[in-house]
């Protein structure tokens, strides 16, 4: 009798449950807020028009939106949204290398806004790639079809953006657990947060590295002040910065429009931790500016440097790689965060610059009829990027991503009393 | 000091392939005592008749050409191979016999390792054992990589379609494979285009230049550009001045990736043991610290 009533039971049991689930999912989806705000109208108007010209891309070919050529294949849609795109998401990587693997706890608040942020870039800077494909439908072929172009570049990177999203999700998913209410599935997925941390950072050096590899094969094409063996490890340490600075611009926005959102301990912090990664950008752009040096030195191009294409470069090297140290530096030394704030986008405009120089610019700088972008191609790029920051703040606005969960804190100060002290040291200070 | 270095870094990577799965694979093409079929097209015997384009057209079903294949206003400008054409004639002015401008064809040239299958994720592009680089239109993704790697710019993409692919010629596989020479070859009156296997043209293109040591420029182009090639040319005149890249280099262009490639196992095995190393030394650091901090 007993059994049978449990037999009942158990499917009414998990009908209920799925009817909360849905209900919850319901009532979360709706926005919150005001919806006429500027931004929305803006954001939204560019969404709904880009939803269009993306319709039009697909029912009419790449040619009737994008001033792609056979001379020049690869526009903003990649040179802009997936190669400076993913440079951008980097933040992610070197964050979890700071705050899972090297424990400097300073950092750990903003690990999970790091981590979502990387994780949405890829979703639509790296899903923007399918926006550029001639055949998206095939983008499967080198995942599950049978034909693996074993020594492409591109079949590598491929496959590790699809591997990284994954770690970059398992690496969230706490989060996400903590705002289903999922207990159990929180312990279990917390506890792969340290291997996906470990994969992912060694996926992403090579893929950050292997974007920059995807241009070794146009050692005829690129100018030669851009061209160099070293394109992949360039590739990997810009990354660090290009992550770190993006890091900092971003957290200069939610840190205002999300405040109501900012638990008190990153509130006491945020200085502290804006400085200690401005720190970690000075380090980085050192190593790549010596690199750049070396390749200069080794590949015997200063001729060049005096030529248009010349001034071009050294207006990337100096102006972005070389004053951004400069301006970091002072700004550490006068603890003036705003100053951080002016240079990390002055460091990120020096990432796009070289990014764009690469696939763009001095490829082919010798054709006689360059390539720039349509207004079609731009405005595509604006609607992936307002979509992203509306995914972005419908889940700041509802999972705890600056906020700890009371019962992680909990947990959290059980297995590391190290976590308490810089509590108190933050709360403190 | 670089050669130690790529030497160091393909045993090494070789070392960690087997392990590995996702490792560079070798290029077919490199295998040695295969004999690849190609062209050898004499750019002194060639009078322009456009005959290898049409037969080039009616081969491949491509449409129309935008100036039809008797009118020599075509030569006005300079054409690229494109969708619809996958071999064109040119004209160059002749700078030794001014009367007698040079024609050259421009079409792929079945690199013997060519950089767009090693660039192509999902093997579209593809070098066969004959010799021709093909293209498996079914497989393609349409990201244009291809196209960026190629030195001479051949694969064309079909921006006009929603249901684009590659084009560019293919070496009429299908004929080759029946036992038939490509469609221009078959077409040309003058013989200015010859097939036959790659070392069987070499030595017919040298002892041309022997012969006629005046005539001919002493250089086949395609025999170590980019590591060498399937179709070959000679010509009267330098290279350069018939619209041919001449700083390519003679390394073949897998070559320029191979080294990345054979980095990826070693950072695969190396990566997560050191990760691992440093996150035991850092909890390590943060308990000592604690102590102090308690005590």
């Amino acid at each position: 009798m007993k059994r049978k009533g449990n037999d009942i039971e158990r499917p009414r049991k998990v009908l209920q449950g799925v009817r909360d689930f849905v209900r919850f999912i319901a009532s979360e989806m709706k926005p919150k807020g005001k919806i006429w705000t500027p931004f929305n109208v803006i954001s939204g108007t560019i969404i709904a028009v880009g939803i269009v010209l993306i319709a039009i891309r697909f029912y009419m070919g790449l040619g009737a939106v994008t001033n792609l050529s056979q001379d020049y294949p690869w526009g903003i849609w990649i040179g802009f949204d997936v190669i400076t795109g993913v440079a951008f998401a980097g933040g992610a990587y070197v964050l979890t290398f700071v705050v899972h693997i090297m424990k400097f706890e300073k950092y750990e608040p903003i690990v999970r806004v790091t981590v979502l942020n990387g994780f949405l870039a890829y979703v639509f800077y790296a899903g923007a790639l399918l926006l550029d494909l001639g055949r998206p439908w095939n983008v499967v072929n080198p995942i599950i079809g049978n034909s693996f172009g074993l020594s492409s570049v591109l079949f590598l990177v491929a496959w590790h953006f699809l591997l990284y999203m994954i770690c970059e999700f398992i690496e969230f998913s706490p989060a996400i657990a903590e705002w289903l209410n999922w207990e159990k599935t929180r312990r279990i997925v917390e506890k792969m947060t340290i291997g996906a941390v470990i994969f992912g950072i060694t996926l992403s050096t090579l893929h950050q590295s292997g974007l920059g590899a995807l241009f070794l094969l146009a050692p005829a094409k690129i100018h030669p002040l851009w061209y160099s063996y070293y394109i992949p490890v360039l590739f990997f340490v810009s990354s660090i910065f290009a992550g770190l600075s993006m890091v900092i611009i971003e957290s200069t926005f939610t840190h205002r429009i999300f405040h109501h959102r900012i638990g008190n301990r990153l509130r006491a912090s945020h200085d502290d931790i804006l400085l200690g990664l401005a720190k970690g950008c000075i380090g980085a752009l050192f190593a790549y500016l010596f690199l750049k040096v070396i390749e200069l030195v080794h590949g015997g191009h200063w001729g060049l440097l005096a030529t248009p294409m010349g001034y071009w470069y050294l207006v990337e090297i100096v102006g972005f790689v070389v004053l951004p140290i400069f301006l970091f530096g002072a700004a550490i030394k006068r603890r003036n965060v705003r100053l951080v704030q002016f240079t990390s986008f002055f460091t990120a405009i020096g990432v796009v610059l070289n990014r764009l120089n690469v696939s763009i610019i001095a490829f082919k700088w010798y054709a006689p009829v360059r390539y720039y972008p349509s207004w079609i191609e731009i405005w595509v790029t604006l609607a992936v990027i307002s979509m992203e920051l509306w995914v972005f703040r419908w889940v700041i606005n509802r999972m705890p991503v600056f906020k700890e969960h009371p019962a992680a804190k909990e947990a959290m100060d059980d297995i590391t009393p190290v976590g308490e002290v810089v509590r108190w040291k933050a709360s403190a200070s | 000091m670089s050669v130690n270095r790529r030497d160091f870094l393909k045993i090494a990577g070789m070392a960690g392939s087997s392990l590995l799965a996702g490792a560079p694979g070798r290029s077919e093409a490199a295998v040695a005592g295969v004999e690849f079929y190609g062209l050898l097209i004499d750019t002194t015997k060639c009078i322009g008749c456009r005959s290898c384009e049409e037969a080039c057209n009616e081969q491949n079903g491509l449409p129309e050409p935008e100036v039809p294949f008797d009118r020599e206003s075509v030569f006005e400008t300079k054409r690229d191979t494109s969708p619809g054409a996958y071999t064109v004639l040119n004209r160059f002015p002749n700078e030794k016999d001014p009367d007698n401008p040079v024609f050259v064809r421009r079409q792929c040239l079945h690199c013997c390792q060519p950089a767009c299958a090693s660039a192509c994720l999902t093997k579209a592009m593809e070098k066969t054992k004959e010799g021709p680089v093909i293209y498996n239109k079914d497989r393609c993704m349409g990201c244009r990589y291809c196209m960026i790697a190629c030195p001479q710019d051949i694969p064309k993409f079909e921006y006009g379609s929603a249901f684009p692919y590659i084009r560019k010629c293919i070496f009429c596989y299908d004929r080759l494979k029946a036992g038939e020479r490509p469609a221009c070859v078959d077409a040309c009156p003058e013989d200015a285009t010859i097939f036959g296997t790659r070392r069987e043209l070499l030595e017919i293109a040298r002892t041309r230049i022997y012969e006629n040591p005046d005539k001919y420029v002493h250089h086949i182009y395609g025999e170590h550009e980019v590591g060498g090639s399937g179709t070959m040319y000679l010509s009267a005149v330098p290279f350069e001045q018939l619209g041919f890249r001449t700083d390519l280099g003679t390394t073949p262009y897998p070559e320029h990736t191979s080294g990345f490639l054979y980095g990826v196992p070693l950072v695969f095995v190396l990566w997560p043991s050191i990760l691992i190393g440093l996150n035991y030394l850092a909890e390590d650091r943060n308990k000592e610290k604690n102590h102090e901090e308690e005590g």
